[in-house]
């Protein structure tokens, strides 16, 4: 692992914009320890979750965020209950609740923290949790403190979660066979390291027939997906009334911090009572929760620009057609259609290192995970599309991919030979 | 009358035979054999008969009745008639509570529902909030980077300023290095667990905060709390679990405290802990959030203050948003302890990093520190003549330390159950509010908060709040709690 270090948390010096600048380390000890140096190499990213291009400063935002920088200061050094909710928060909580189209919602400072600390409070010891096998690091953390039963069905498997569910309900709990207090099944919108979509409606059905709450985490998949960037409810055409809990954050779409969870009003009410992320902890800073609302803002096109669908429709054809190419050149490539993550299959975890220290030498920043993110055997290149992206930039980085996958071996399944451009020639000549 | 006759008779003809056959079977030439050197008498052929009939019946499976799964029509019923509680209990009336919402930034005037107000429910110690260095740092950091990082500190997230923030931390407190967290709440649940594993032992204040108690939680080791800020109950504790147990020399000890309690606004008295813990041989874990910038001659915290030098601690946390006017938090220590961190924190790996104008504003903030020692002595001197004025108010006592910046006033009686006390604070603070337009909070419980300590106003005194609004709010707290506690 150590001998990787130049791999992972490389610094960068500009916003994580389409583009942006690579610090390079230098290093006198086989990568024991790592210099900064001044150097720097414009790379195109990506590897940020940077996917409508709000993650640089914008014409719109950013003179909206620094004005509410001058008139709330950073941070109210206080949390939401004791002095720490400006009439900012009680705006950002109204525009979020109407975006994802429930009747209220609450907002944190941070999306980690969201889902750590209200498990513990919707749920405690008799009740039954099931999740996904792929979920979250915070999700299972949240659920652990929670202290209620976890049980994991197969990733995106609507069969075995109802199998699951009629067996532990039947069951009752563990050793004493009484029945359920209640059963939270959680799910994922988009699975970070697989770029799948969930299988919503199946898993929506499944829990309106035995009675279970469904617990939705959106972080990946707000504002990236759907007609109008609300998310896999609208894509799939779920109702947002059936789902009970939605959750999501606000770093991967929206360009800020934060996380926030919608509900029924009663919900809102009783969390902002309990829960502890809004009783102890700082509320979100009021610069970032502007950046939110002008966000929300140009997707919806309520600021009078069509930069919103535009940028939408960018990040679908930007996927779809990334996802095509790198098919056809042999790659071993993961996801749906339609998500803008999309992993590239390596395998071999010595790859690892080759691939990215090659495609860093050709300018282009991708990241690799490896274990314990990923299992051992089963290490990969995540790529994450931006609507920043134009069609040049995704033509050059699928050239560098090409040629660094040819020298790395990775191209697993043999290359779509192109006809269609043989026969124009044909034609032509004719 | 023949057959009355025929039974018994037949019945001593019956008997007779069988005596016959086991006196012949006893003399049968064979019984008298001997084998091996050993006599077999005649009861040896029946001893043995018998031992085989008593294995065979031993070899013979138990009875036990036949395993019946369910059907699935009876799953199917059993799924039918299972009725889960309600995803959340009834909303009661004090749920329903609006908060008072700012319409600017929560400095030491602010305004609430259209009227100025001294404020003092925001922990903004050295009055660095608006500071114009800090400002001025953000917006270029705005305009540079825009707001959010993108992603975790692994993945393209390292910022330089996150970099420069961690050594100028670092640099400050005289430790070799420090890591960055995104926010406060999460420094001390990621922290903890990162270090402590199933089967360590952690002896810890009662009184710490929910940040810790979950923290605790998730690591799964042995917890023993010891009372509030009582270092006699530390030491028998600390006595208690090393005597008892013959296997602690082998396990990972630790002690956890803040330096000033969020919950009662006490000091740790850190110099009779660190004895306590060379005699004992444990570790400290110390949470400085509400030191950080306050205790110490030049703002370095709780090591300052007690004059210890900074390595005898092996980890400090503390969260950036309270003295530093700025959000996130950090933990520094060996480079060891940093970089164990940087794998396994989950708080820092499964987490975006923090927004670059907050580390930059944390930079300005320390940089402003180091040149204004002044707003330190400011905050002392605030800080004493509050906790001096309102000694001697009706119906509440001070639970804090007179240094502390956190002044906290609890009822002197309770009257027995905690909603009710919350109910008599909160309407003491409602009446300040609109009587007297200065703005103080009450501590608040969330269900999953372990802590027993009692419920209190909460006073944050800064060194931007002049003599008079101190004045104002001791005067005007000692009026409302008159009225409030003669009725």
């Amino acid at each position: 692992m150590k001998a990787e270090t130049d791999c992972f948390g490389r610094p960068i010096s500009s916003p994580p914009d389409a583009w942006f600048d690579v610090v390079e380390g230098v290093s006198n000890d086989n990568n024991k320890t790592l210099n900064r140096t001044t150097k720097t190499s414009r790379c195109l990213n990506l590897g940020s979750y940077n996917y409508l291009g709000f993650g640089a400063a914008d014409e719109y935002c950013t003179p909206r965020v620094i004005e509410s920088l001058k008139r709330f200061s950073a941070n109210t050094c206080a949390t939401r209950v004791e002095g720490g909710t400006t009439e900012l928060h009680s705006e950002l909580e109204d525009v979020v609740a109407n975006f994802v189209r429930k009747p209220a919602a609450l907002v944190t400072g941070m999306g980690y923290v969201t889902n750590s600390a209200i498990f513990p409070v919707l749920i405690s010891k008799g009740g039954l949790i099931i999740s996904d096998s792929l979920n979250h690091n915070s999700i299972v953390n949240g659920a652990r403190g929670s202290g209620a039963t976890i049980r994991v069905f197969q990733h995106n498997t609507p069969s075995h979660l109802e199998k699951l569910l009629s067996e532990l309900i039947a069951d009752g709990q563990p050793r004493t066979h009484r029945p359920w207090k209640k059963i939270i099944v959680v799910v994922e919108g988009i699975y970070s390291m697989e770029g799948e979509i969930c299988e919503l409606p199946a898993i929506v059905s499944i829990c309106k027939k035995y009675k279970a709450y469904v617990y939705l985490d959106e972080a990946h998949s707000i504002g990236a997906i759907g007609k109008t960037g609300r998310g896999v409810c609208e894509l799939l055409g779920v109702d947002a009334a059936d789902v009970d809990i939605m959750m999501g954050t606000f770093t991967k779409s929206f360009g800020s911090c934060g996380g926030y969870i919608a509900g029924s009003k009663e919900l809102i009410q009783y969390l902002k009572h309990t829960c502890p992320a809004h009783l102890y902890a700082t509320s979100i800073s009021p610069p970032a929760a502007q950046q939110i609302i002008p966000a929300i803002k140009v997707i919806l096109e309520e600021d009078g620009s069509t930069q919103g669908a535009k940028k939408l429709a960018q990040i679908r054809d930007n996927s779809n057609y990334f996802r095509s190419e790198l098919q056809k050149m042999g790659f071993e490539v993961l996801g749906d259609e339609d998500s803008p993550v999309m992993p590239i299959m390596l395998y071999n975890p010595a790859k690892i290192p080759a691939f990215s220290r090659e495609c860093l030498k050709h300018k282009l920043a991708v990241v690799v995970v490896a274990f314990p993110a990923t299992p051992l055997l089963l290490a990969r290149v995540r790529i994450c599309i931006s609507a920043a992206h134009t069609r040049e930039d995704m033509v050059k980085a699928l050239t560098v991919i090409s040629e660094v996958g040819d020298l790395v071996g990775i191209k697993y399944f043999p290359a779509q030979i192109k006809t269609p451009q043989l026969e124009d020639g044909r034609a032509k000549v004719d | 009358m023949d057959l009355a006759n025929y039974v018994p008779s037949a019945f001593t003809s019956l008997l007779k035979n069988a005596t016959e056959l086991i006196t012949f079977a006893y003399d049968v030439p064979f019984a008298r054999a001997v084998v091996f050197g050993v006599h077999i008498g005649g009861h040896l052929f029946v001893e043995g008969l018998l031992l085989v009939v008593i294995i065979f019946l031993l070899s013979q499976k138990s009875y036990k009745p036949p395993k019946r799964p369910l059907t699935k029509k009876e799953i199917d019923e059993l799924c039918d008639e299972w009725v889960p509680e309600s995803l959340i209990p009834p909303v009661t009336e004090e749920m329903k509570r609006e908060v008072p919402v700012l319409l600017s930034a929560a400095g030491p005037h602010t305004i609430i529902n259209g009227k100025k107000v001294v404020n003092f429910a925001s922990a903004n110690y050295l009055g660095l909030m608006g500071y114009e260095k800090l400002l001025d740092s953000c917006t270029s950091s705005l305009e540079k980077y825009g707001v959010g990082s993108c992603g975790p500190r692994q993945f393209y997230g390292t910022i330089d300023v996150h970099l420069d923030c961690e050594t100028r931390i670092a640099e400050f407190l005289g430790t070799p290095d420090s890591i960055l967290y995104s926010y406060g709440l999460s420094t001390m649940f990621s922290a903890i667990p990162a270090f402590c594993k199933k089967g360590d032992l952690i002896v810890v204040d009662e009184g710490v905060h929910w940040g810790i108690q979950n923290g605790l939680y998730l690591s799964r080791s042995t917890i023993v709390y010891f009372k509030h800020n009582d270092m006699q109950s530390l030491q028998s504790t600390l006595e208690k679990v090393t005597q008892d147990n013959k296997r602690a020399k082998k396990l990972r000890r630790y002690i956890v405290v803040e330096a000033v309690y969020q919950n009662s606004g006490q000091i740790a008295p850190l110099d009779e802990i660190i004895q306590l813990k060379e005699k004992y041989k444990f570790r400290v874990l110390l949470d400085e959030s509400n030191s950080f910038g306050v205790l110490g001659k030049s703002g370095r915290g709780l090591t300052e203050h007690f004059h210890v030098p900074v390595d005898k601690i092996d980890i400090i946390t503390a969260a950036m948003g309270h003295a530093l006017a700025s959000e996130g938090g950090f933990c520094t220590g060996s480079h060891r302890v940093v970089d164990h961190q940087r794998l396994s924190s989950s708080g820092y790996v499964f987490s975006a990093s923090l927004p670059p104008y907050l580390a930059s504003a944390a930079i300005a903030a320390i940089d402003v520190i180091e040149e204004n020692p002044q707003l330190i002595t400011k905050l002392r001197d605030n800080s004493q003549i509050l906790s001096t004025g309102l000694l001697g108010i009706q119906g509440l006592e001070l639970a804090s330390d007179i240094m502390s910046p956190l002044v906290f006033l609890r009822l002197k009686t309770s009257t027995g159950s905690l909603k009710r006390d919350l109910q008599l604070l909160e309407d003491l603070a409602d009446r300040v509010l609109k009587e007297h337009s200065v703005f103080v909070t009450t501590s608040k419980r969330s269900i999953v908060d372990k802590c027993n300590l009692p419920v209190g106003i909460r006073i944050y005194v800064s060194a931007a709040h002049t003599e008079s609004d101190l004045q104002k709010a001791c005067e005007s707290l000692k009026t409302v709690a008159a009225s409030l506690f003669t009725d």
